[in-house]
């Protein structure tokens, strides 16, 4: 009988010690942890506007006459990611955009001219970021690189940028420093040219324009539908600044060509609010002022408020308003003291108020736009923009952007 | 504007600033569906691209919007 409970005893230890030798299970690997260190497309966006402006205060004849003028812009962009073998995020960004211009006061450099070369011209301008992200911290660093050219323009411009993360995330600190070194041709108008230079291939002079500025912006998440930012903008600019074909009368009848002080120290200061009033309404608000030593002094607000008709459309008016007290070198036409070292009859840089209003509609539907799954969102907005200097406006602006 | 009321003016902008850090609250991120949402965005849109640029030209102002401050002519 003792024998028959041993042996049941030892049977019993037999299967638990065979269910002990279950194959050890590996240590648990936290899958919410694994990165694919392939290289992925993360979005790609086009972005499409067509502008159209009127108006008859010219800089190129003086600060009268024609300001017609159309253009056709568009942009590509393409933003792919990896991760690398320490974890860290890679963003690669290129874009290259292509903007097309029709502008009659142009034409009007040469007015002998049929039509002058800068009646129509193309610009085209490719970038490309690298920026590196610790997803954990939020922590970012990168640098940018980009060229510019249009028939007598030409841009070369770098950039870095960084950003920092506070612990519990709810305020981000961001750094950009950027320099532009452009190379422009001094095209003067045809009355105030000598010898043969910029007619029929006779060579023009060229002039150098730098720009450097730095950003420094504080993002603060204030509660749970309130968040706000700040950022400070200085910037310094030095070489030619002045456009040499534009023209500027004098009150004794004569004419110079546009001329301005070779350095502008610009100081903007954008404050910008986003709060979610409900699950309908957001509320978009921003505010700059801007200060430079040309005595432009400008107060711009803008208000947007975006309404959700369902979970993935919504309509989005808004309106922008610009005061500007103009620079001290600005007099219309005619009325330039010939003792004027500086001079310029562009109403860019002349006193005025601006109205600018319009609305969007954006579309995100969960299955793609139009059943196009890679089509994530549609974005279509159209301004109207209108000048006290008599100068309207319209844009039409399309964003697609594919995931 | 008067010197008084810019005195006002920047007084009450420190204010505001001053008043809407002491509110800020401690949100955690499963709090941040709201802030996360698209239109919560703290920049400008895609879409407002070309506008800022546009604008950047008409105007003599420029800078801290997220949009262009040098480089390219725009000279027309």
């Amino acid at each position: 009988m003792r024998k028959i409970y041993i042996h049941v005893l030892f049977m019993y230890l037999g299967i638990l010690s065979t269910y002990a030798q279950t194959q050890q299970s590996p240590a648990k690997i936290d899958s919410s942890q694994y990165k694919s260190r392939k290289l992925k497309v993360d979005e790609v966006n086009l972005v499409s506007a067509y502008y159209h402006q009127e108006g008859n205060n010219s800089a190129v004849t003086g600060g009268i006459g024609t300001e017609k003028l159309s253009d056709f812009a568009n942009t590509i962009d393409l933003q792919m990611s990896r991760f690398n073998k320490n974890g860290k995020k890679n963003t690669y960004f290129f874009e290259i955009g292509v903007d097309h211009y029709t502008s009659a006061s142009s034409d009007k450099i040469d007015p002998a001219t049929i039509s002058s070369a800068s009646s129509a011209d193309t610009r085209i301008y490719p970038s490309i970021n690298w920026t590196q992200s610790n997803e954990k911290t939020g922590n970012s660093f990168g640098f940018t690189g980009s060229y510019s050219t249009e028939f007598d323009y030409q841009s070369l411009g770098a950039a870095f940028n960084l950003t920092r993360l506070s612990t519990n995330k709810n305020t981000q600190f961001d750094f950009k420093l950027q320099a532009f070194l452009d190379q422009w041709t001094v095209i003067l108008p045809i009355e105030l040219r000598t010898g043969n230079k910029g007619k029929h291939g006779g060579q023009y002079d060229t002039a150098p324009r730098n720009s450097f500025s730095t950003s420094f912006s504080i993002a603060q998440v204030i509660n749970q539908k309130f968040q706000a930012s700040l950022t400070i903008e200085p910037s310094y600019q030095h070489g030619l600044l002045a456009t040499k074909y534009q023209r500027a009368y004098f009150t004794d009848g004569s004419l110079r060509s546009e001329n301005l002080p070779d350095k502008r120290y610009k100081l903007p200061i954008g404050l910008r609010m986003n709060y979610f009033l409900s699950d309908r309404f957001v509320l978009r608000t921003f505010y700059r002022y801007y200060m430079d030593n040309w005595g432009i002094r400008a107060h711009t607000a803008e208000l947007e408020i975006p309404v959700k008709i369902n979970s993935f459309f919504s309509i989005s008016p808004f309106y922008r308003y610009n005061n500007q007290v103009g620079t001290k070198y600005f007099a219309p036409y005619g009325q330039h003291q010939a003792s004027a070292q500086y001079f310029t009859s562009d109403y860019d840089l002349s006193t005025l108020t601006s109205d600018f209003y319009g609305a969007g509609i954006r579309f995100a539907p969960p299955k793609g736009v139009f059943g196009w799954q890679r089509l994530n969102m549609l974005e279509l907005r159209y301004g109207h923009y209108s000048r006290s200097t008599s100068l309207v406006s319209n844009i039409v602006s399309l964003n697609l952007k594919f995931k | 504007m008067n010197p008084f009321k810019k005195i006002l003016l920047n007084v009450s902008m420190v204010c505001t600033l001053t008043a809407m850090l002491s509110a800020c609250s401690s949100v955690k991120p499963y709090q941040k569906s709201k802030l996360n949402d698209a239109d919560m965005i703290l920049s400008a849109r895609k879409a407002q691209k070309f506008e800022q640029s546009f604008q950047l030209y008409r105007e003599g102002a420029s800078g801290a919007n997220g949009g262009k401050s040098g480089g390219g002519c725009g000279c027309n």
